[in-house]
């Protein structure tokens, strides 16, 4: 009877023990799986580099044109207006998963004031002045950038004007030994980019960084280690998309109604562009017109391409075709809505894994719509795996690889399921709102993360900047990183507004037209369509 | 104490299901404690149904951590003290109501899912049946027949 008692109070342990066995196989053949994946791949996601310490003296900083983007610069620095902060603790009451505002409050002190401000709009001029202003400084305000340049109270400009500033000021600023922060496209036409290189090559005291934030994004700096690991096999083929489908990411901005002959200095903001009268469409939505802005190629490739040349430093393609139309916004704009662009590497090497003879050779695609916001990965497709690449990255085991052909023999893998994933997130969920803002943050242009935790990349790049200037570290985007991306992005153009495919004359530092003789490059890319 | 009498077929099908939901989550709770970065935040804050903002605070900054921690070693010991019959009645119906709230982030309502699942549901899905077997499991103890609670309940 004792016995029998014994046995139905211990019934449940052999189901126990069942249980822990089961666990274990299981357990260590997923081990097994992943040790062996892990060992033969060996990526180690790089610790992001370190720039230096934040002390020292008080870099005293003018901001040229603070708009939109002007604005989130100076509040990537450290400085929100008034205005901002107000509307972000609201935000913050209605969506408590908004992380916007306490990004910006956890963000480290640079130890910069902004001592002058300059925009052609008083309204903007206002904003940044009211963001700049603290009890130990009263900066300045100008209207004519030159007079900026000229104050001895600023040691470097943050440049945030249309894109046909941004070269005019930029060489100017480095005369006036200034240093530079200047947003993406780096130059708005061609000469301008070769002058702006000279400028900054001879100028070598002068820190110059184009505003390409997403290099401080975690995740490329994994995807370099993998391609410096050869996963993937010789990249035969890039692809990278734009996907949007609403008003601002179709660059209808917002038209401020104070704009008007009185409150804005039109013939300031026309600068090299043909002079017409005050129209405040032209004003805030400049990035439909070629006389002021680069379309496309200039305020969205430039983004991918920069990602791809971050992690591959392929550098100038030798030829380039583009087409595409304005298909969705027909509301009297010049740059095409839908645009397709292909870069051609046939030098370009990642790699190989296969017989010699079958690594060289790469074609970047670059395709982009204004009418649709399906979200496409950027892919770099090789022999062996493909990457996927964003804020997180995969990587895809080829089914016809050499390199892994034995982990397919053996069932180790299988192509749809990730090699290898990384995602520096792990924990935590992101907050951001609009399309465009979605947009962003899936291609880590608008945040990254540190320690598992959300920071913004202008922020970052901002930072490594300001170190520049004050420790002599070095700066990720410098004049030859922006010099690749500005032509790259004017031979799509060029090749789009010609509908003729664009060489890069590698020799002769010059971009050729097939089949024209020594065209007006600059008359071409900045005037209206002429095919 | 209990003093349920069962017949011997009852006593199986009632000791083989508390077995198999034991296992169920014991598996739940041990697998989320080996990964170190499994987080109820994604299930926490897509939470839809009748009480939306309940689960999305759990999912606070605040909150999230102890939330895991107390979820993943619920889920282990549950599922443990239910295949050993310990403390089983109290353990099935803490499961239920743990269960429950799984059920209550994401009931199937009458939208179309949007991730696909393994089976079509209305109202109902597995993870309520779940729910209820545990209420069954806790109103019709067995561990002081079969499991640990026999040597216990004996000594009172």
């Amino acid at each position: 009877m004792k016995r029998r008692n014994l046995l139905k109070g211990l019934a449940s342990l052999p189901i126990l023990g069942l249980f822990s066995w089961g666990y274990v196989v299981k357990k260590s053949e997923e081990e097994e799986v992943k040790r062996a994946i892990l060992s033969e791949l060996n990526i180690k996601a790089k610790a992001p580099s370190t720039t230096g310490s934040m002390d020292g003296n008080t870099i005293r900083i003018g901001i040229i044109g603070p708009g939109g983007r002007g604005r989130h610069l100076m509040r990537a620095a450290g400085y929100a207006e008034p205005e901002w902060l107000e509307k972000a603790n609201q935000e913050v009451l209605e969506n408590p998963y908004d992380k916007r505002l306490k990004t910006f409050l956890e963000q480290e002190n640079l130890n910069i004031r902004f001592t002058a401000v300059c925009d052609v709009f008083s309204e903007h001029a206002d904003l940044a002045m009211g963001a700049a202003t603290t009890d130990d400084n009263k900066p300045k305000k100008y209207s004519r950038y030159q007079d900026l340049l000229a104050d001895p109270n600023v040691d470097a400009v943050i440049i945030a004007t249309p894109d046909h500033w941004h070269a005019p000021m930029s060489i100017d600023a480095i005369k006036a030994g200034k240093h530079v922060y200047v947003e993406k496209c780096m130059t708005h036409k061609v000469q301008e980019t070769f002058d702006l290189k000279n400028a900054v090559e001879e100028n070598p005291n002068v820190i110059f960084q184009v505003g390409h934030q997403h290099r401080q994004t975690l995740s490329f700096l994994t995807a370099m280690d993998i391609v410096d690991k050869n996963v993937l096999g010789h990249v035969s083929l890039i692809e990278a998309s734009t996907n949007r489908n609403d008003d601002n990411g179709a660059w209808q901005y917002w038209i401020n109604e104070k704009a008007n002959p009185k409150t804005v200095d039109w013939e300031q903001f026309l600068g090299n562009a043909p002079k017409i009268p005050f129209n405040a469409e032209h004003l805030f939505r400049w990035r439909k017109w070629w006389a002021y802005g680069t379309g496309l190629s200039g305020d969205l490739l430039t983004h991918d391409y920069d990602r791809i040349n971050c992690i591959l430093k392929m550098g100038i393609p030798t030829s380039v075709m583009a087409s595409g139309g304005v298909y969705t916004h027909r509301d009297g704009r010049e740059v095409p809505d839908v645009m397709n662009v292909t870069m051609e590497f046939p030098d370009y090497s990642t790699g190989n894994s296969q017989k010699n003879g079958k690594e060289k050779g790469m074609t970047f695609l670059y395709s982009a719509t204004l009418g649709n916001s399906y979200w496409r990965p950027t892919k770099l497709m090789g022999h062996d795996a493909t990457l996927e690449l964003g804020n997180s990255l995969q990587v895809y085991p080829d089914r016809n690889s050499t390199r892994y052909e034995d982990f397919f023999e053996n069932n180790i893998i299988e192509s749809e399921t990730p090699l290898y994933s990384y995602d520096p997130r792990t924990k935590g969920v992101d907050g951001v709102t609009s399309a465009t803002a979605k947009y962003f943050a899936q291609k880590g242009l608008l945040y990254t993360y540190r320690d598992g935790k959300q920071v913004d990349s202008t922020h970052l790049h901002i930072r490594e900047w300001i170190s520049a200037i004050r420790n002599g570290t070095s700066v990720s985007c410098g004049i030859q990183e922006g010099f690749e991306e500005a032509i790259s992005a004017h031979m799509a153009s060029l090749s789009y507004k010609t509908g003729r495919r664009v060489n890069w004359d590698k020799t002769n530092q010059k971009i050729v037209v097939e089949g024209m003789e020594d065209p007006d490059l600059d008359a071409l890319i900045s005037g209206p369509m002429n095919v | 104490m209990d003093t349920q009498i069962y017949r011997s077929r009852q006593l199986s099908a009632l000791v083989l299901l508390r077995w198999l939901i034991g296992w169920h989550m014991m598996y739940e709770g041990i697998t989320k404690i080996a990964n170190p970065s499994w987080t109820a935040k994604g299930y926490l804050t897509s939470a839809d149904g009748l009480f939306p903002g309940f689960f999305q605070w759990l999912a606070s900054d605040g909150l999230i951590g102890v939330v895991d921690f107390l979820n993943m070693w619920s889920l282990f010991l549950i599922g443990l003290c239910l295949i050993l019959g310990l403390f089983g009645k109290y353990a099935a119906l803490f499961g239920g109501v743990l269960v429950l709230f799984y059920y209550l982030a994401h009931p199937p309502l009458f939208e179309p899912s949007v991730v696909p699942v393994e089976g079509n549901y209305l109202f109902i899905n597995k993870t309520l049946i779940e729910a209820v077997a545990l209420f069954v499991l806790a109103f019709f103890p067995t561990d002081h027949i079969i499991g640990i609670n026999r040597y216990i309940n004996k000594g009172k």
